[in-house]
């Protein structure tokens, strides 16, 4: 657990770029730090390893205020990610993700055992480690820049805006990898972002800082989406925050039975949209037997519409139903067979059922 | 050759190289920690930038001369040659180590702290080795102008390749000059690519492409 108490950030020109913030940051959760830009986050980030001094106020690790510990010693035991990566760029990758156990101390064959494994988890391959970062792609040093915060297997790893470099889909991967990550390793991670869907995504507690270095809300996405503290977060948070707060809603809706088709089966004419499987019961996609009728083939089957997983949230639910050509979306089990479809309809239903 | 005979015009070259190679090494050694406190000082880097570079401005001769006064040596010693051209070398390469510190990037450096270097071994391991393109074409300029400016030692009496133009001038025969002058360039060249090629098996990232 990371404990800001009181603490504050007056830089030398007078600007207070944190003021007074305090604030639990749970051990083995994703925290994000989110607010508009200027708002104090990369400072009270860089507060956790000594990289910035409070002017006033403590933060205590487990207890124990880093002060008490020597800056570089605290710092070799924090890993930290930054945008640019921030990779050396005069050495490989390998001997960029052994830096931190390097310095620990570590003689050279552990320290390339840990940073060859690291490396894997991030998924880079082993040809990649002889490379210089310059000879990567932006999304491949981001990974190293993980595998290198991770080299050491440190409890606490810090990002600022980690993926805003990086495309859309990218970002979408590296996230679910860090998410991935987190879990396995259990580690507590600290990430600031000024973007408010990674936030919800990524965070299990979100903390909303505003300009001034004000904690504005400290809660879980749902709670955020669902309760904004005041007009700050609500704005923040979004216009369509009602439909995303979807995203965190558990909803029970028994999808309909629905009629499967396999391929080479016939289809009578007139049978509307018809949902066609392989012979495990995977969705295949949808085929329009409005007016047309006869054996199914693969060139009638179009892939609309996302699947749903059973007992996935609100939101994946509506989406399923919204997305789809007959209006019903697609339910599938663990092993991605069909179990049936919903409505939007149900899925609303089941929310008023909710509620009331 | 030019009625100079090649050992004499072999021992003036390497005496040339040595008046002049020597200061530039030691110039370096100076300029590191004179640079890196230019870059890393905002008060201090102007004026210590300034005041440095004014030195390449003392006329050599005079320095030559004067040196001995300051020093305590003959007129005649080495020494006198070392240092002023050592001098010279400080005054072209401050602002080039300087610069050279400048150019790492700063979310590079900011990395290497965050990592938990101290700040001596993050200079060492990290702002150094990026400073080298930098740093390297600055010492070519300071070695080639090394070169071309300890010939005037000659003028008072301590033997280089620049022996050969007064030697020339009081014989009134240009061989001896123009040998000297082409020694003097052949040693530039030679310096300036020692130079280039130690940066570039120095610098060997810069080198590979971007993966296809
Ligand atoms: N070294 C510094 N000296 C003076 N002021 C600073 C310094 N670093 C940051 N500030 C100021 O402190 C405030 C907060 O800066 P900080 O970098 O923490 O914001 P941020 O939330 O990370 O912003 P961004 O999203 O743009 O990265 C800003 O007003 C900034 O100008
Ligand atoms: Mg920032």
């Amino acid at each position: 657990m990371i404990r800001f108490d009181s603490v504050t950030k007056t830089y030398d020109d007078g600007t207070t770029a944190v003021d007074e913030l305090s604030l639990e940051i749970p051990g083995g959760r994703i925290t994000v730090l989110v607010g508009p830009s200027g708002c104090g986050k990369t400072t009270s980030l860089r507060m956790i390893n000594r990289m910035v001094e409070p002017t006033s106020g403590r933060i205590l690790i487990d207890g124990e205020d880093v002060s008490d510990r020597p800056a570089a010693q605290l710092r070799r035991s924090i890993g930290y990610v930054i945008q640019q990566a921030g990779l050396f760029p005069h050495r490989t990758v390998l001997s960029n993700v052994m830096t931190v156990p390097r310095l620990l101390g570590w003689d050279r064959a552990r320290a390339r055992a840990a940073a060859t494994e690291a490396i894997e988890k991030a998924g880079l391959t082993a040809q990649q480690a002889g490379r210089y970062p310059s000879q990567l792609s932006g999304g491949q040093q981001q990974r190293v820049g993980v595998a290198r915060a991770l080299a050491s297997g440190p409890q606490i790893v810090l990002m600022d805006e980690p993926y805003s470099a990086v495309d859309p889909i990218v970002r979408a991967e590296l996230q679910d990898e860090l998410r991935r990550l987190q879990g396995e390793l259990g580690i507590t991670v600290v990430l600031v972002t000024h973007d408010i869907d990674e936030a919800l995504s990524l965070g299990d507690m979100v903390a909303v800082m505003r300009y001034g270095g004000h904690l504005a809300q400290f809660a879980t996405p749902a709670e955020l989406l669902a309760r904004p503290a005041d007009d700050f977060v609500a704005s923040f948070v979004g216009k369509d925050r009602g439909y995303r707060a979807l995203g965190f809603a558990d909803v029970a809706v028994s999808p309909r039975p629905e009629r499967t088709v396999r391929l080479g089966e016939a289809v009578p004419a007139g049978s509307g949209w018809v949902l066609a499987v392989d012979d495990a019961g995977r969705p295949l996609g949808w085929a329009d037997a409005r007016s047309w009728g006869g054996p199914l083939t693969e060139s009638r089957v179009r892939r609309f519409g996302t699947i749903a997983r059973l007992g996935e949230s609100a939101r994946l639910l509506l989406d399923a139903a919204l997305s789809s050509p007959s209006r019903r979306g697609v339910v599938v089990d663990e092993h991605g067979a069909v179990v049936g479809t919903v409505l939007a309809d149900d899925v609303l239903d089941a929310l008023d059922a909710r509620s009331t | 050759m030019g009625g100079v005979a090649w050992a004499e015009l072999g021992a003036l070259m390497l005496r040339h190289l040595y008046l002049a190679g020597v200061p530039l090494l030691v110039g370096l050694a100076v300029s590191l920690p004179l640079g890196w406190l230019a870059s890393r000082v905002r008060w201090l880097g102007p004026p210590l930038i300034a005041g440095t570079g004014l030195m390449y401005t003392i006329p050599s001769l005079a320095l030559f001369i004067l040196l001995p006064l300051v020093l305590g040596t003959q007129i005649l010693d080495d020494a006198n040659v070392l240092v002023a051209m050592t001098i010279y070398a400080v005054a072209l390469l401050t602002r080039t180590v300087a610069d050279g510190f400048t150019s790492v990037p700063g979310h590079v450096r900011q990395a290497a702290t965050a990592m938990g270097y101290g700040e001596l071994r993050r200079v060492v391991a990290v702002d150094l080795p990026l400073a080298v393109p930098v740093v390297a074409a600055g010492l070519r300029v300071a070695a080639v102008s090394n070169v071309s400016m300890v010939s005037v030692a000659a003028l008072i009496g301590v033997s280089q390749l620049g022996s050969l133009f007064t030697d020339g001038f009081n014989r009134n025969a240009m061989g001896p000059i123009v040998v000297g002058v082409m020694a003097s360039v052949v040693l530039a060249l030679l310096l300036d690519a020692t130079i280039a090629l130690l940066a570039r098996l120095l610098t060997p990232w810069l080198r590979r492409g971007v993966p296809a």
